[in-house]
């Protein structure tokens, strides 16, 4: 009896201060993303001045923005755009070729699958560190021998991210695939479908969820990457990419904040956009593919 | 038969090439490259043996480095999981917006480590100073990222606060995979919370902590972006008499070796990097193979 008293009256104050911790804890985790919003919204003196206070004026921060994509030295909006295409276009090529592999080394078993299959699964460890360097050396070597420009252009970066991106893509759709009933393909076969057909029409819909996993995993991936960037694109090349557009403003205007700032700003707040309306599949994107 | 053959080459051949490209052929090029006396500048490279390798053993900034990296690695283990085993609890609770804490604990992880590095600099060098100046706190007034005896532990909050939410997720999965009968069992028979979490809910994630564990270990080793944009290696130090940077971790060690033209220098430095992972990968395969035998 003495028991249930108490767990009736325990219960109640823990959960307010559970409460009153959780919010605590949030507001800390918050305040980066505030103080980014709120000084984005100042000039460079009332930065100096107040960085805490909220802004005189909110209207600056629309004077901010704009100077942000008027800017001579940084092409702000050109890097937006590349960095959308680049990304669209790498996890298009990464999801249709990657799942394609995948299929062809679940259903053919031979030493040959296996083979290729553990090499990309163990390259997963080789750090991008040791291969940076001499990656950039061959694709100069390459390009000029096959004559295609891969340093500096679209198709370079696009087919590098097939490169690094498709050993863990390959993995999880092989993990996937694994578990698809044999018996759906073999009726398309019997009923005379070819076998690239019977991967597009039959087995690519039912791969829906975990293309969708591939998608985030590799798409947050590309999107913030910097060093594959810029070492390919170079940092004042035809073709930029975000991050090395927000470098170049924090090198070209030491200490600007007003400037410095409202360039992360702009830089986060399509992800976060995204993610407010993707949440769901997000959060289950990233858990499914941390514990494979 | 035969056309289906030529098929399943279509198939994979896209990857296969791209793979090759871009990763088997570089690979072998840089274990080559660091044998050599590459500078990067004219295209003569000349076999040198492990002369690279010696010069790193005599190197007081790449022990640094290496050290330091270590530490980091080492202090993020522990707070990334405290940190996010806590906010695991907290969102599997019963509270009412637990689901919008979730999601906000994550978002840090979407802004990659770039953006956050200028975020945390200016709130470090900026909005703390100035809160220190303003209520006259003494420690305050001083940058953290100032000083070579706390910028290592003020990397690991910020490397805390972005991947916190992303452990957070895996600790979660876990718990909703326990079944509930079995904490309620636990309450019914007189366990406070503090022993269920301890005596079941721990033991029953242990899955979880490993990967937490190498996932931890592995970023934190090859942290670039945060370390480039909050920092770039500063303040100046002294170590083993020579100065170094005293935020410099191993991947922006090879970076501005690299940068300074000693790129045979800094792919030794990297191929040092691969073996490091490389023993941490082999630990994480025989781990789980321990665990699947023990299952």
């Amino acid at each position: 009896m003495k028991i249930k008293k108490d767990s009736i009256s325990v219960v109640k104050p823990e959960m307010i201060v559970l409460e009153v911790v959780t919010v605590i804890l949030f507001i800390l985790f918050m305040i980066p993303f505030g103080m980014v919003v709120i000084n984005s919204a100042k000039s460079s003196r009332e930065i100096i001045f107040n960085a805490i206070a909220l802004p005189n004026n909110w209207g600056q921060l629309w004077v901010n923005i704009s100077s942000i994509f008027n800017n001579p030295t940084v092409d702000y909006g050109g890097a937006f755009v590349d960095s959308t295409v680049i990304t669209i276009l790498s996890l298009i090529v990464i999801s249709i070729f990657s799942s394609m592999c995948a299929w062809v080394l679940v259903r053919n078993k031979t030493v040959w699958s296996t083979v290729l299959f553990l090499a990309f699964v163990s390259a997963m460890v080789i750090p991008f560190q040791v291969l940076m360097y001499p990656l950039i050396r061959w694709m100069r070597v390459s390009g000029s021998f096959l004559n295609i420009r891969l340093l500096g252009t679209y198709t370079g970066i696009v087919f590098a991210y097939l490169g690094f991106g498709s050993p863990l893509s390959i993995f999880i759709f092989h993990g996937f695939i694994k578990n698809i009933p044999l018996e759906i393909e073999e009726s398309a076969t019997i009923d005379g479908c070819s076998r690239a057909r019977t991967f597009f029409n039959i087995v690519f819909p039912l791969l829906q969820p975990i293309i969708v996993t591939v998608l985030i995993l590799n798409g947050i991936w590309i999107w913030n990457d910097y060093l594959l960037p810029v070492l390919m694109l170079g940092s004042s090349g035809r073709v930029q990419t975000i991050p090395i557009a927000v470098t170049a403003f924090a090198g070209a205007y030491l200490k600007q904040w007003d400037l410095i700032l409202t360039s992360t700003l702009i830089a986060m707040l399509p992800v976060i956009v995204l993610y407010v309306f993707a949440q769901r599949y997000i959060i289950k994107g990233m858990v499914e593919g941390s514990i494979k | 038969m035969k056309q289906s053959r030529t098929t399943n080459i279509l198939f994979v051949a896209p990857c296969v090439f791209a793979f090759i490209m871009i990763i088997i052929i570089p690979f072998f090029f840089g274990l080559y490259y660091s044998m050599t006396d590459w500078t990067g500048i004219g295209t003569k490279v000349n076999f040198v043996g492990l002369r690279n390798f010696k010069t790193l053993l005599d190197s007081p900034s790449f022990y640094y480095s290496f050290l330091i990296t270590v530490g980091f690695t080492a202090i993020n283990i522990l707070l990334v999981n405290i940190v996010s085993f806590c906010l695991s609890l907290i969102v599997t609770s019963k509270l009412k917006r637990r689901n919008f804490y979730r999601a906000g604990f994550f978002v840090p992880y979407l802004i990659g480590g770039i953006v956050l590095g200028y975020i945390w600099q200016f709130l470090l060098n900026n909005i703390l100073v100035d809160l220190g100046n303003a209520l006259s706190i003494k420690f305050l007034q001083t940058s953290f990222l100032s000083l070579p005896s706390t910028v290592i532990w003020t990397m690991s909050v910020v490397n805390t606060w972005q991947y916190a939410g992303y452990i957070m997720l895996i600790f979660v999965a876990a718990i909703q995979s326990i079944p509930s009968s079995l904490m309620e069992a636990a309450n019914v028979d007189g366990a406070n919370y503090v022993t269920r979490v301890f005596k079941i809910l721990i033991p029953m994630m242990a899955n979880a902590f490993t990967i937490s564990l190498f996932l931890t270990l592995t970023t934190s080793f090859k942290q670039f972006d945060m370390n480039f944009t909050l920092t770039n290696g500063g303040p100046a130090t002294r170590f083993m008499g020579e100065p170094v940077k005293a935020s410099q971790l191993l991947a922006m060690d090879i970076f501005s070796t690299a940068t300074a033209n000693r790129m045979a220098e800094a792919q030794a430095k990297a191929v040092v990097l691969f073996v490091a992972l490389l023993i941490v990968a082999l630990l994480q395969v025989t781990a789980n193979k321990k665990k699947e035998v023990e299952m």
